[in-house]
């Protein structure tokens, strides 16, 4: 028996342009177009385009909307005040452990939109309903498959995604990092998962394929699921399934910085994290010796073992490094060993991000 | 791709080319290559270091995986490609002219038992699908 995968609006496209497709969370997807190497290069030096229209566009609408998130996320949706605001939060279980983690768009009075991750969408629906029957049966909650998602990136980004859409653009164009505008149809956020400067843009599925080929005349190069990975990972973005999951809570995967403790408001999974005591941490390792650090290696520190992550190589580094969780007295600068084929890989323990608009900000 | 009809191959994806004084000349068909995908590190084997049929003896690490390189016939190893550690995308571009390390093989008779074009081509054929 073979499932069907499920399929983007972009996937002929992808298809007709020679991608390698892989099975993605059961979405049929691009790994790269080529050389997944080149397809990095092209975003931190230039510009390069992803379809991530797996990814799931949930809108969130009613009086009580507000209310309800403040209560689901770890972040705290009070800091979004301004129409267009983006807040980067993880959604949690009771026990602290992370669900998934997500973009909540602040897009009007009693509007927000959330973008979920692919491989979660199915059950985080299922969770966002079943909690917005129980606490606020008034919200409505909307699965947007009708909608595609096209993230360009890049230092030319921005300027290329104006000749594409001159209309939106002419409106995005002051668009502050972490904000988003609609314009008609489409929505522009500036934010992303590389480390570069540009917009991922919310559209119709009916027009994705006209501003993907638009943006292909203007020279953006088409990049895979491969490159977003490697592009990520030197920018020190976690990976949900990954770099942490439901057994983890966000103080062990670097995502102290999401979680809001001061505020009155309760929120699902706050007591727990209230009494946790964390015993690892999750800090980023570049390789001293050549060799791949891969995910899932033993790392040995004077202070005990740890695990990595997310690892591999990273073309901008030009070296290979890794994401990994160790134990709390483990500190940048520190060396360690990650277990290697056959024999140990020296690398040093730095705190990410590696690289970011371009610029690699680590040293080992 | 083409598999060239004059080269010997493995089951675990090296090639092997017969050279006119005896010795052979090993590197990893098109096929590994675009499995692993972009090389980013290639490890040779030392000149001197004497290998058996089938041991591990080489590496070819990609962005997304490690592939253990075997010994296609026992022999010593008498020259390696220097130029891949610099340039392991070599290897991509053209699988058959980026060797990896020669060898004097012990027993010439192997040869015999490695696969001819065809049959290492239905094997890849058979892993992609």
């Amino acid at each position: 028996m073979t499932v069907a995968l499920k399929a983007t609006p972009l996937n002929t496209v992808h298809r007709e342009m020679g991608a390698r497709m892989v099975d993605f969370g059961g979405w049929d997807m691009p790994l790269h177009y080529g050389s997944q190497l080149e397809e990095h290069h092209r975003v931190r030096r230039d510009c390069g385009m992803f379809d991530v229209s797996h990814m799931l566009v949930i809108d969130v609408r009613g009086g009580d909307s507000r209310a309800l998130l403040s209560y689901l996320l770890a972040n705290n949706v009070d800091r979004l005040q301004r129409p267009g605001k983006a807040l980067y939060s993880c959604l949690l279980n009771p026990a602290g452990g992370v669900r998934d983690d997500l973009i909540v768009y602040f897009l009007g009075q009693d509007w927000f939109r959330l973008v979920v991750n692919a491989a979660t969408a199915e059950e985080d629906y299922a969770w966002l309903t079943a909690q917005r029957d129980l606490r606020a049966p008034g919200v409505t909650l909307a699965a947007r498959r009708d909608l595609a998602i096209v993230a360009v990136q890049g230092p030319h980004a921005r300027a290329r995604v104006g000749q594409a859409l001159p209309e939106s653009a002419a409106v995005a164009g002051g668009l502050a990092y972490f904000s988003a505008i609609c314009v008609g149809n489409t929505m522009l956020a500036r934010t992303g998962y590389t480390g570069e400067d540009g917009f991922e843009i919310l559209l119709p599925a009916a027009e994705a394929v006209a501003l993907w080929l638009r943006l292909r005349e203007l020279g953006v190069a088409a990049a895979g699921l491969a490159a977003r990975d490697t592009l990520r990972l030197e920018a020190g973005m976690n990976l949900y399934g990954q770099d942490m999951d439901e057994s983890t809570t966000p103080f062990e995967t670097g995502l102290a910085w999401t979680v809001d403790l001061q505020a009155a408001r309760d929120f699902d999974g706050k007591s727990a994290l209230q009494n946790a005591r964390p015993l690892r941490h999750a800090l980023g390792l570049v390789s001293i010796d050549r060799g791949v650090m891969r995910r899932h290696q033993k790392v040995t520190t004077a202070h005990g073992d740890g695990e990595i992550t997310s690892g591999g190589f990273g073309p901008t580094l030009a070296r290979s490094l890794a994401l990994a969780r160790v134990p709390l007295a483990v500190k940048p600068g520190d060396e360690v060993e990650a277990e290697g084929r056959g024999r140990g890989l020296r690398a040093r323990v730095v705190r990410p991000p590696f690289v970011r608009h371009g610029k690699v900000l680590i040293t080992i | 791709m083409t598999t060239p009809a004059n080269l010997k191959y493995t089951k675990s994806h090296e090639w092997v080319k017969q050279e006119a004084d005896g010795t052979v000349t090993v590197g990893i068909t098109h096929h590994a290559q675009e499995m692993l995908g972009d090389l980013v590190f290639v490890e040779t084997p030392a000149v001197g270091r004497r290998l058996k049929q089938g041991e591990q003896c080489a590496v070819a690490e990609s962005v997304k995986a490690a592939g253990d390189v075997y010994a296609p016939l026992s022999g010593e190893v008498i020259a390696a490609n220097a130029e891949l550690a610099d340039t392991p995308e070599k290897i991509n571009a053209d699988a058959y002219t980026a060797w990896m390390y020669r060898l004097k093989p012990d027993d010439p008779g192997e040869l015999a038992g490695l696969l001819d074009a065809a049959a290492y081509q239905a094997i890849a054929k058979a892993e992609k699908h």
